[in-house]
C-alpha cells in the first residue's frame, strides 16, 4: 500500500465548513470566465446542471453526450424522488439529521465534510428545481407535498409522480438549452468520450468518437469534467439502462485517476425478478412503493398457495417482525439481504420461486384503490406490462437486482480527482454515499455537484491558469489518445470470431453477480479473480464485431465491454482485499449473529482507491482515512 | 410462437432503404419477451449468420428515455396503447403473426441507419423558448411559490412527454404540435412560467413551424403517445399562440395576463 491522500478538506466546525472554504476558494471575474474552455462529459443530472450553471456564469462550455439527446441520459428514470432537509413536514428534520442518516446509511464509509455539505445543499436544489419549473406534487394548498423513504424516520423526500427524475433532468436539461440557445453551451450529441488527454500531470482534453461517422477527434480544455453516471452494467443485468458505462471513468483511470471504493454496490431491493434466460435487463419498482407496501413470504417454505388464500397467521412480513422501528423501511442494503436469505431459505414465491410479495392490500383498504392510483399509478402499470399481472388485485413480487454504483473515480472535497483539471461529478465518483447510498439521495448528489459545487470549485482551479492558452488538439499528446483510440476500434472490427458482444457481457455478468453480488467470500472472488481474465482473453480473440466504423451499435457495445472486463478484474480485487462487511459490501466471512453487516473499523475505515500500475500489473491501493468527529462510529441498527 | 418479421434496413443517410424479411430468425419468441428482447434474439441469430443485426435506438427499456419507437405494423410504438416500444410484450401478438417494423417516417426525422432517425429537431424547439429563465443559485424558497394542485397535475400531465416522436410519426402531415405543446404548457399552466409565457409559446411555435408540417386534427398523435398526453394541450397552446401576437411584452410594453 502506498501513501495517505489528501482530501483537501477544509478545518473548522462542519457546518462553517463550505462557508468558508467558498471564501477561501479563489474566483475567475466574469469578463475572464469566457477566456476558459471546459469540456463536460455526460448530459444527466449532474452533467446537464453543470453546463447550465457553467454556461450562465460565462465559461464557454462543450457538452458531449453518446445520446441522440441530452434529455435520455439515465438519470431521467430515476423515479421516487430527491431528498432535502427542508422539514416542510415539521416532523424533525434538520441539516443535521439529513447528514446523520447519510452517514449512517453509508455504513460509515464516506466523508464527513463533503456529506454535511450535501445535506446542507439539498434545500436550495428545491428551491432551484421549483424557480425552473419542476412539477413536484403539491398539497391542495399550493405547498409541497412529501414522502418517506428508507433510512430515514422523518418525510423528506420530494417528489414528480413515480417520475422524479425525468423531471429534475427536464429540468436541467431545459435550462442547458437555454445556453445552447445563447451560445455559451455547445452540445456535441452521438460523441462518445473514449479517452482522456494528460499532458504534463494535467488533464487537457478528451478524446472522442462520433459514433454516426465513427470519425475519431481531439477536443481541447482547460478542464475536464466527467459526469458520466455509474458502472452497475458490469453485471449485465441490472436496473441500468443499455448503453450506461464505465468507458469515461476507466479510460480516466487508466490515464492516471484513482478508483475508489469500486466493490460498494447497490442491489436495489425492489425491482421484478427475472423472467427468462433472454432478460436484457431488471425493472426497478420505485423504493416509494415501500411506503405503504407491506413485504412478505410465507412462513411455510411448501406452501404453495395462492397469495391471497394465504391467511395472515401463514404470512412472514419479515422486515416488519426484525425490524420494528423502521420496518418495510429500512435500507436498501438490509432489505435487499433479507431478501435474499428467505428466498435462499426455498420462500421465495413467483413461478421459478425466486421473488418476495410487496402487498398493497392493507393500504388500498385504509386509503381506498384512487389514492394509491395518484401515488403509485405509474408503477403498477409498468408492473402489469412486464408481468401481465394486475397489482391493484394480487401482491407484486419483487427481488433485489443491482442499481447503483457507490464507488468511482476518487475525488477531493472540490471534487477534483488526483489528476489536476479533472473533475467528476454525480453517480461517476465515490464521494458521499459511503457503502450505501440512501433511497432519492442519489438525485440530490447529481445536483448539488452540478449546480452549487463545481461553479466554485472549477473557479478555484482555473484561476491558477488565467492567461494560459489550451494545448493543441495536435499535440502529440492529443495524437498518441487517437491513435490508441483508433487501434482499438480497428483491432475489435478485425477480429471475426464466433460470439457476439452480448455473449460475453452476459458471461461477465453471471461471473459477478455469482461471486461479487450480495454476498461475497474468499472463494468466490478468488475464483472470479481466475475466471474474469480467462473469459477476457476468450473475448480478444473470438468477439464478433460485424459491419464498419460508422454507426455501429455492436462497435459501441464491444469497446465497452472490454472495459468492463477490466473494471469487473478491479471490483473483484477492492472486495477481496476489503475483508469487513459493510452497506453493500457484505463479506460473508465478517456478519453478526444476526447475519447483519459487521464492519471492521480498526482496519477498515478507510477509502480504498487504486492506482492503474499498466496492463497484466496488479493495480496499487491508496488509503484515504476516514475520520469521524460528529457521528460516532457504531454497529448501524435499524431495530 | 413463430414470426415472419418484415424489417426496414438501410445502410446510411444517404444510401437506399428496403424491407428485409426473416422467418428462421424469428421463430420461438417467447411470449414473455419484450418486443426490444424479440428484436435481441433476432440480432443475436443474424450476428450467428454473419449478418448486420438490425440497427435500433433504445436505451432504459423502462419507457421513460424516450429512445426508443419504431412503426409496427403502422402503429408508432405497437399495438398497445399508451405503451412505448419497450414495454410492448410478445404476448400481445399471436403465433404466425406478419409484422411489418419502420423507422418514424418524416421528413424533419432523417434516417440514420435501419431504424434509427435523427430527432434533433425537438431539440431545436425545446432551444427556443422551452424553460423558465432561472439562473442557478437566483431562487427564493420553493415554499414562497404557491402553486395550486390541479396546475401542478395539469402540468405534470404535460411534463410527462418522453419526447419519442411516436405524435410526429402518427400525423398524416408530420406534424409535432403535441410534443410542441406538452412543453409549452407544462410551462405556462405554473406560475413560475408566467413571465416568459408569450414570447416562449411564440418562439416554440415559430421554430416548430420551420422543421415539421402543420396541425389538421387527426388527432392520431394522441392515440400513439406512450404517455397518452391531450390534445387538449394543443388547444390551449393555438390559444396562447394568438394571444401572443399582441400580449408580447416587447410589442406592447404591457405586462401579460
Amino acid at each position: 500500500m502506498i501513501g495517505d491522500l489528501n482530501s483537501r478538506e477544509p478545518e473548522g466546525s462542519i457546518e462553517d465548513r463550505w462557508t468558508h472554504h467558498r471564501f477561501d476558494m479563489k474566483l475567475v471575474a466574469p469578463h475572464n470566465r469566457r477566456r476558459f474552455d471546459v469540456i463536460i462529459v455526460g448530459s444527466g443530472l449532474a452533467g446537464a446542471s453543470a453546463a447550465a450553471t457553467l454556461g450562465e456564469q460565462g465559461y464557454n462550455v462543450r457538452i458531449f453526450t453518446y445520446h441522440d439527446s441530452p434529455r435520455r441520459a439515465h438519470s431521467i428514470a430515476a423515479q421516487g424522488g430527491i431528498n432535502a432537509a427542508k422539514n416542510y413536514k415539521g416532523d424533525g428534520d434538520s441539516i443535521e439529521r439529513l447528514f446523520y442518516d447519510t452517514i449512517k446509511g453509508g455504513d460509515f464509509r464516506s466523508r464527513e465534510s463533503n456529506v454535511y455539505r450535501l445535506a446542507e445543499l439539498s434545500v436550495d436544489i428545491i428551491d432551484q428545481c421549483v424557480a425552473q419549473g419542476v412539477p413536484f406534487a403539491r398539497e391542495y394548498g399550493g405547498l409541497l407535498d412529501n414522502r418517506s423513504f428508507g433510512g430515514a424516520q422523518v418525510s423528506r423526500t420530494f417528489y414528480a409522480r413515480g417520475q422524479t427524475g425525468q423531471q429534475l433532468l427536464l429540468g436541467a436539461y431545459q435550462q442547458m438549452m437555454h445556453q445552447v440557445h445563447l451560445g455559451t453551451v455547445k452540445l456535441h450529441t452521438r460523441s462518445e468520450m473514449l479517452d482522456l488527454v494528460v499532458r504534463d500531470g494535467r488533464a487537457v482534453g478528451i478524446v472522442v468518437r462520433d459514433m454516426v461517422t465513427g470519425q475519431v477527434t481531439s477536443h481541447s480544455a482547460h478542464a475536464v469534467v466527467l459526469c458520466t453516471g455509474g458502472y452497475g452494467n458490469v453485471f449485465y443485468l441490472s436496473t441500468n439502462a443499455k448503453f450506461s458505462n464505465a468507458t469515461a471513468i476507466w479510460r480516466a483511470h487508466r490515464r492516471g485517476a484513482l478508483f475508489a471504493n469500486p466493490c460498494y454496490t447497490q442491489i436495489h431491493p425492489t425491482c421484478i425478478p427475472a423472467s427468462d434466460e433472454f432478460q436484457s435487463k431488471l425493472t426497478l419498482m420505485s423504493e416509494s412503493l415501500r411506503n405503504d407496501g407491506r413485504i412478505w413470504v410465507p412462513t411455510d417454505p411448501e406452501d404453495r398457495r395462492p397469495p391471497d388464500q394465504i391467511p395472515e397467521p401463514d404470512r412472514d412480513y419479515y422486515l416488519e417482525r426484525k425490524y420494528p422501528a423502521f420496518g418495510n423501511l429500512v435500507p436498501r442494503d438490509v432489505a435487499s439481504r433479507n431478501a435474499k436469505v428467505v428466498v435462499d431459505q426455498g420462500r421465495g414465491v413467483g413461478p421459478l420461486r425466486n421473488g418476495v410479495y410487496l402487498d398493497f392490500s392493507g393500504a388500498s383498504r385504509r386509503l381506498g384503490e384512487g389514492t394509491i392510483r395518484e401515488r403509485y399509478g405509474n408503477l403498477f402499470d409498468m408492473y402489469e406490462r412486464i408481468t401481465d399481472e394486475d397489482p391493484y388485485r394480487g401482491p407484486m413480487r419483487i427481488y433485489p437486482a443491482v442499481h447503483y454504483t457507490m464507488g468511482g473515480l476518487w475525488v477531493d472535497y472540490q471534487l477534483m480527482s488526483n489528476v489536476p483539471g479533472l473533475f467528476v461529478l454525480g453517480e461517476a465518483n465515490f464521494s458521499d454515499h459511503g457503502a450505501n447510498r440512501l433511497g432519492a439521495s442519489a438525485l440530490m448528489q447529481g445536483l448539488a455537484d452540478g449546480y452549487f459545487i463545481i461553479s466554485y470549485t472549477l473557479a478555484n482551479y482555473l484561476a491558477g491558469l488565467l492567461g494560459e492558452p489550451t494545448v493543441p488538439s495536435d499535440d502529440p499528446a492529443f495524437a498518441d489518445a487517437e491513435r490508441s483510440v483508433g487501434d482499438t476500434v480497428a483491432r475489435l472490427l478485425s477480429i471475426n470470431g464466433t460470439r457476439s458482444v452480448d455473449h460475453y457481457h452476459r458471461e461477465l455478468g453471471k461471473i459477478m453477480w455469482d461471486h461479487c453480488g450480495m454476498a461475497r467470500n474468499r472463494s468466490g472472488l478468488e475464483k472470479a479473480l481466475s475466471e474474469i481474465p480467462a473469459l477476457r482473453e476468450e473475448f480478444w480473440k473470438d468477439v464478433r464485431v460485424l459491419g464498419g466504423p460508422a454507426l455501429n451499435q455492436s462497435l459501441e457495445k464491444a469497446a465497452r465491454v472490454a472495459d468492463f472486463f477490466e473494471l469487473a478484474e478491479l471490483m473483484v480485487r477492492d472486495a477481496l482485499h476489503r475483508e469487513e462487511s459493510a452497506g453493500g459490501h457484505f463479506r460473508e466471512e465478517s456478519q453478526t449473529e444476526d447475519g447483519e453487516a459487521l464492519r471492521d473499523d480498526e482496519h477498515f475505515a478507510y477509502v480504498g482507491a487504486w492506482e492503474w500500475t499498466g496492463k497484466g500489473n496488479e493495480p496499487a491501493l491508496h488509503r484515504e482515512p476516514l475520520e469521524f468527529e460528529y457521528v460516532k462510529l457504531t454497529q448501524r441498527s435499524y431495530k | 410462437m413463430d414470426l415472419t418479421l418484415h424489417v426496414w434496413r438501410q445502410a446510411g443517410p444517404d444510401e437506399p432503404g428496403r424491407m428485409a424479411t426473416y422467418v428462421d430468425e424469428a421463430r420461438d419468441i417467447s411470449p414473455d419477451m419484450s418486443f426490444l428482447e424479440m428484436l435481441d434474439i433476432v440480432n443475436e441469430r443474424l450476428i450467428a449468420k454473419g449478418e448486420d443485426p438490425i440497427a435500433f435506438e433504445h436505451d432504459c427499456r423502462e419507457g421513460i428515455c424516450g429512445s426508443c419507437g419504431m412503426m409496427i405494423n403502422g402503429q408508432a410504438h405497437g399495438p398497445q396503447k399508451g405503451t412505448a416500444t419497450c414495454q410492448l410484450h410478445m404476448r400481445k401478438f399471436a403465433d404466425g403473426d406478419e409484422l411489418f417494423i419502420e423507422p418514424w417516417r418524416a421528413r424533419a426525422f432523417p434516417v440514420l441507419r435501419d431504424l434509427i432517425v435523427d430527432r434533433q429537431a425537438f431539440d431545436r424547439i425545446i432551444e427556443a423558448g422551452g424553460y423558465i429563465t432561472a439562473p442557478t443559485g437566483a431562487a427564493p424558497d420553493a415554499n414562497l411559490i404557491l402553486v395550486p394542485k390541479e396546475a401542478a397535475d395539469a402540468a405534470m400531465d404535460a411534463a410527462a412527454c418522453i419526447g419519442c416522436g411516436a405524435c410526429v410519426a402518427a400525423c398524416p402531415n408530420s406534424a409535432a404540435q403535441l410534443f410542441t405543446a406538452a412543453k409549452i404548457q407544462h410551462l405556462n399552466l405554473l406560475p413560475q412560467g408566467q413571465a416568459e409565457r408569450y414570447t416562449r409559446t411564440k418562439a416554440m411555435v415559430d421554430t416548430m413551424e420551420e422543421f415539421f408540417g402543420s396541425c389538421t386534427n387527426h388527432a392520431e398523435c394522441q392515440e400513439a403517445c406512450p404517455k397518452e398526453i391531450s390534445i387538449d394541450f394543443i388547444a390551449y397552446m393555438n390559444r396562447d399562440y394568438v394571444k401572443a401576437q399582441i400580449k408580447n411584452r416587447k410589442l406592447t410594453g404591457q405586462a401579460a395576463s
